[in-house]
């Protein structure tokens, strides 16, 4: 029986070395290029006959861009809104990342922290990059607390660095981790299937179907939480506290 | 919707207005998420910062150890240092989430919502 952490196995598609660096096409670019297809092809699609009474596919786009301007809005301000598309192709690329991984032979490539971590670094390095245009060397004040006494600075100013630095790791290892436990935790009862049988095996089998439902609701919820602390953390860089 | 009547301009320009308004002030609970699903976001979210703080101060003062050769004191002073960060970003998670009065809801705006 295949090990329940099969699935996580990249396999080159189209072999391809420069040197001696491996940049092949694998089923984790395939998958990526998948996602941002059907993106494209859900928001186009869905939008081509722009009718004044939406459709079912018109309404479902542009419920998610409500959804999105909602969550910049409340989060951000109108100060976000030149952000917008940004933060709507990282929810949308997440988003269906996490849905396309649950169909089955597929692969889910944010179940991968190489590519989370990449994602978040994106973000945290750009919204650095936001805070110090927009600040100037005033941004330094971020990690100096306000309401403390100038003895204690020495003991807090590492302690906001260290806590402005967790930003990438806690985002990357929240989204892969979640993503890879669920996955894991699928395969691990869908093996039990087959070897209870007809006998037992359909109480792991109900599991799954629990958990396949559980996997769509951590989906959405992940690329929830994902953006919406992308627009928190660049609230902090426009407004600096 | 009846939209079977063309609105006068007036009415247009008065609902441009609210809707202005509207899109300052922040309200419009229209787009965003129910408060159900921030709340498991919130549950999602603390128990990962709690670990993050303390793997980036253990990392840093490990690295810091490395290159300076003072082990094990960097990473001595640098975990306690990170698990401090990890409780403020607990802290500040928390103390962001406003509990609502028992389950008064945040946005008791008017029922302005039929966009």
């Amino acid at each position: 029986m295949a090990s329940p952490l099969r699935q996580f196995q990249i396999e080159p598609i189209v072999p391809i070395k420069i040197g001696n660096v491996d940049i092949s096409f694998t089923n984790s670019s395939l998958l990526m290029v998948i996602a941002v297809i059907s993106v494209s092809a859900f928001l186009m699609l869905g939008m081509r006959r722009h009718a004044l009474v939406p459709g079912r596919f018109q309404s479902l786009a542009e419920i998610s861009y409500e959804f999105v301007a909602g969550m910049i809005r409340d989060n951000v301000g109108s100060a976000g809104r030149e952000f917008f598309p940004y933060i709507f192709s990282l929810f949308m690329f997440v988003l269906f990342g996490n849905l396309l991984g649950l169909l089955p032979y597929s692969f889910t490539f944010t179940s991968h922290i190489i590519v989370t971590a990449a994602l978040a670094l994106t973000v945290f390095i750009g919204v650095t990059i936001v805070g110090v245009v927009k600040h100037g060397f005033h941004f330094l004040s971020f990690f100096v607390p306000k309401g403390v006494p100038v003895a204690l600075m020495p003991l807090m100013i590492p302690i906001e660095i260290i806590s402005y630095l967790s930003r990438p790791v806690s985002l990357s290892i929240r989204l892969f981790a979640n993503m890879m436990a669920g996955h894991t935790m699928l395969k691990v009862f869908a093996g039990f299937i087959l070897t209870l049988g007809l006998l037992g095996g359909w109480a792991p089998l109900a599991m799954d179907v629990a958990l396949i439902g559980f996997e769509v609701l951590v989906a959405f919820l992940q690329a929830y939480v994902f953006t919406v602390l992308t627009c928190l953390y660049l609230n902090d860089a426009l407004n600096l506290h | 919707m009846s939209g079977d009547e063309t609105p006068s301009l007036r009415e247009l320009g008065e609902r441009l207005k609210r809707a202005r308004e509207r899109e300052q002030s922040g309200g419009l609970s229209g787009g965003s998420a129910g408060p159900k699903l921030k709340g498991l976001g919130l549950a999602f979210r603390v128990g990962v910062e709690l670990v993050a703080g303390v793997a980036v101060g253990a990392g840093i003062g490990y690295l810091t150890d490395l290159w300076l050769g003072t082990k094990p004191w960097g990473f001595v002073i640098f975990f306690v240092l990170g698990s401090a960060a990890s409780v403020l970003n607990v802290y500040r998670v928390m103390s962001a989430m406003k509990f609502p009065p028992a389950t008064a809801a945040p946005n008791t705006n008017d029922d302005e919502d039929d966009d």
